[in-house]
């Protein structure tokens, strides 16, 4: 069995997974000499919206010249997947700490890493995608350029430095997940060692 | 080697900045320490914003104009009274009715005094009002789209120069005769002057929430010219003075006739009394035809044709209006911040005349009159008199306050501004201004709390001050640090048309409540396209509806055919963007009328009625992207009678 402390930790910790559905995951934000003042999107488990009202519409329009694909939330099946998946590893975590059993919190932590580094495949095929399928009529061409968004950190891409960095929710999701393999390596050593007499 | 660069810049720098400021250095040209100090005064370096806004009366353009201080920098002019083509205010279908007036569609217009709406005295940065002098109307502008919402005309006027003064709490704007015309209107001779001519007091109910306006009521005058106006405020709030010459009754060579009294009047109306004779029914309901223009919920121009007004006559609303003698001829009348005070611009006069509103009050309860006029009390000069200011200068105007006691009046023949201390009536400084000042302005300078800071000469002549440009000379703005004892110059710049008043507002109040986009969701406009799927091309008999959008960078359709000659061609141009400071413009070959700017979000039509055939290049006016230069499209324009049917491409063709 699990020590209380964990059983407590790993419950509100999968409560705490609930905030992803308040807060966004990711941040994409553009600058340029046309945009001192800043434009971009933020990526939700359920949608994509824009950091100002019309950001995302004007992302769009900017990204026609390169011939990209507009960004269309609608078009992006994993905003419909996401919402579910995220529920179900709440419950994982939730049935882990009521069930008490070792078992049931390292499902819950592999589970947890598998579709955290599932989301950021996923999140740079999209990158790679836009970035690389093209329209060849756009005005716009650059022998050898792609436009692919870093997956994090930052990256010049023709007049605009796009920084792709977690929002809240991105980070909070982080934090519980090395809450989770924290506890997961605790409870690995303490079920190795003897039981106390 | 790089720290003797940056010497030598320096250098040239210093010498840069002496060679603006001390341009023309006449007998009052600046000495070079001095001349840095002003330019490190003034200096806004790039990037960053000016303190306060500067609302600057066009005259003869119309327009509004708007400066940053203390940099003087143009920001922009905001077309009022006049079509400008430069935005196609006037010119598209949603703008015209705006300029509709009883004398019909009214092209141009001489705009004189720039007023901020208030809350309690004080500058709120809601709207601005400004008059129209020669067809007398009354204009709005909101401040947080600049742009003219609101025009009405006023009717029995000739010449709405004492207007648009408003009262501390934005309940009403007024507006009067300058030149006394027969009212109403007939075919007299002119040399019946004395007997048939009259005047109006207007006064404009403002709506506390929409700012629309309405004509309240007329107090009906003697013929005399009604110059300026300002509203009590505090203790004289409740009343209203006008600045009245030509109590001669001179119909000719006014230079002379009107200059012969040593005593004209300020005429001082007790509004809320006037309310009170308008609700017990002593008005008379008098027919008037007027427009009425303004800005709809479509925001499209509209007018409501007016056709009465209500009249007050003194002699049937006892203490209404009374008059102050006031030596001679004067022009500006100001009432300082405490409310107390109401100094007139005697400006043929040898001081300047102070009254007290306290004396004033007195004076009516004592019934001190001198005679009656027209049924209105003249009040013994002196028992309304605080004090005479002596050796106010040649032609003193106007008067603006700070929150110290010190009054600053403009003086035009000796071209200077006299500083003097209200209680103690006394000058304190005088500088020169170049030349021969106007108006002056102090950012809240006629309100109940001053800002102070700085003090604007609005000047007539230029001469030696800028490079000369033919026989017309730039008008210009100076500007004068207030901040200590002795006033100082500090920089002098051009201005767009004639500025008569302006004001100035900290830019903290309106800078962050600016528009950016207008929603594209909430676009009322009957012929609006909400997305390229919408655009379409519909003839009804002559006329040809083009629903277009434009959008970086490209008109949705591009191609238009099946127009023919004669036709009326009607461009509904939408700007479907909703990104901030990307206008689209629309023009096309041989239209006899103006380009359109269409604002991120709204829809303006142009129309053009080809009168030949052929086809007829159109192309987006603002350089708006990359590939501006190919946002363009081609009209095909066919025989009248033609069989070419009416096409157009659509998106994704």
């Amino acid at each position: 069995m699990m020590t209380r402390t964990t059983r407590w930790a790993v419950g509100l910790g999968a409560l705490l997974l609930g905030a992803l559905y308040l807060l966004p995951l990711w941040h994409i934000a553009l600058k340029a000499p046309q945009y001192p003042e800043g434009i971009g999107m933020y990526i939700w488990v359920d949608q994509i919206t824009g950091q100002k009202p019309h950001d995302l519409q004007n992302i769009n329009g900017l990204n026609h010249y390169i011939g990209m694909k507009p960004i269309d939330p609608d078009a992006i099946p994993e905003l419909r997947f996401m919402p579910v998946a995220l529920g179900a590893l709440i419950a994982i975590g939730l049935g882990a700490a009521l069930w008490g059993r070792r078992r049931g919190l390292y499902l819950w932590t592999a589970a947890f890493t598998a579709g955290a580094l599932a989301g950021l495949a996923d999140f740079y095929r999209w990158g790679y995608d836009y970035g690389h399928s093209l329209d060849p009529t756009a005005a716009i061409k650059i022998p050898g350029m792609s436009y692919q968004p870093p997956l994090l950190g930052s990256k010049q891409i023709l007049n605009f430095i796009a920084t792709s960095l977690p929002a809240a929710g991105g980070w909070i999701a982080f934090l519980v997940l090395a809450l989770a393999i924290a506890l997961t390596m605790r409870e690995w050593r303490l079920g190795r060692s003897p039981a106390p007499a | 080697m790089a720290s003797r660069t940056a010497k030598w810049m320096r250098l040239t720098a210093a010498a840069a900045v002496f060679g603006v400021v001390g341009a023309g250095c006449g007998p009052a040209g600046q000495a070079g320490s001095q001349a840095a100090d002003a330019a490190g005064k003034v200096y806004v370096s790039p990037g960053t914003y000016d303190e306060f806004y500067f609302f600057t009366s066009g005259g003869y353009s119309g327009n509004l104009g708007v400066y940053g201080l203390p940099s003087g920098r143009l920001l922009q002019q905001v077309p009022v009274f006049s079509q400008y083509p430069e935005k196609g205010y006037g010119y598209s279908e949603q703008t015209r009715a705006l300029l509709n007036t009883s004398y019909g569609f009214m092209p141009w217009d001489d705009a004189h005094h720039p007023k901020l709406s208030q809350t309690d005295g004080i500058p709120d940065g809601r709207w601005l009002f400004i008059n129209g002098n020669n067809t007398p109307r009354v204009a709005r502008i909101d401040l947080s789209t600049f742009e003219t919402v609101e025009i009405i005309e006023v009717p029995n006027t000739g010449g709405n120069h004492a207007s648009p003064f408003l009262t501390q709490g934005t309940e009403y704007v007024v507006a009067a005769t300058r030149f006394s015309v027969p009212t109403p209107q007939a075919d007299v001779s002119i040399k019946e002057f004395a007997t048939r001519f009259g005047a109006m007091l207007t006064f404009i109910r403002v709506d506390p929430t929409t700012g629309r306006m309405a004509v309240a009521f007329q107090v009906k005058m003697p013929g005399y010219q009604y110059d300026i106006a300002h509203a009590g405020k505090g203790p004289s709030h409740g009343w209203a003075f006008f600045t009245t010459y030509n109590t001669e009754q001179a119909y000719s060579l006014l230079e002379r006739g009107a200059s012969q009294n040593d005593k004209d009047y300020i005429a001082a109306v007790n509004w809320q009394r006037a309310e009170q004779c308008v609700t017990e029914g002593r008005g008379q309901r008098t027919p008037a035809r007027y427009a009425h223009n303004s800005i709809n919920d479509q925001h499209i121009a509209e007018t409501r044709w007016q056709t009465e007004v209500t009249v007050l006559d003194p002699a049937t609303c006892a203490d209404l209006v009374y008059f102050l003698p006031t030596p001679k001829s004067p022009h500006g009348v100001d009432v300082d911040p405490t409310g107390e005070y109401i100094v007139a611009g005697g400006k043929l006069a040898t001081a300047l005349p102070v009254h007290s509103f306290a004396k004033m009050q007195a004076a009516i309860q004592n019934q001190a009159f001198e005679k009656t006029v027209d049924g209105i009390p003249v009040i013994r000069y002196e028992e309304v008199m605080k004090c005479e200011v002596q050796n106010p200068g040649l032609g003193p105007l106007h008067t603006e306050f700070d929150a110290t006691g010190h009054a600053y009046t403009s003086v035009f023949i000796s071209s200077e501004i006299i500083k003097w201390n209200l209680e103690r009536c006394e000058v304190v400084d005088r500088i020169p201004a170049y030349y021969s000042i106007g108006h002056l302005s102090v950012p809240g300078g006629d309100s109940r709390q001053p800002w102070g800071k700085y003090a604007i000469a609005l000047n007539k002549i230029t001469k030696d001050r800028y490079l000369p440009t033919g026989p017309e000379l730039t008008h210009s703005a100076q500007l004068y640090d207030i901040t200590g004892d002795k006033m100082k110059l500090l920089l002098d710049f051009p201005t767009v048309g004639e500025p008569h008043y302006a004001q100035a507002l900290p830019a903290s109040l309106i800078r962050d409540k600016q528009v950016q986009t207008f929603s594209l969701a909430d676009n009322k406009d009957p012929y609006a396209v909400k997305s390229e799927r919408e655009t379409r091309v519909v003839r009804q008999g002559t006329k040809v509806h083009v629903y277009m959008s434009s959008i970086r960078s490209h008109f949705m359709p591009d191609n238009i055919e099946g127009i023919q000659v004669g036709d009326s061609v009607f461009f509904h141009v939408t700007n479907l963007e909703q990104d901030w400071d990307v206008p689209h413009g629309f023009a096309i070959m041989g239209m006899r009328n103006a380009e359109i700017l269409v604002m991120p979000g709204q829809t303006r039509t142009v129309a053009w009625v080809p009168d030949r055939v052929g086809v007829y290049p159109f192309y987006c006016t603002d350089f708006c992207s990359a590939l501006h230069q190919e946002m363009s499209g081609w009209a095909r324009v066919s025989p009248r009678g033609s069989s070419v049917p009416l096409s157009w491409n659509k998106p994704g063709e």
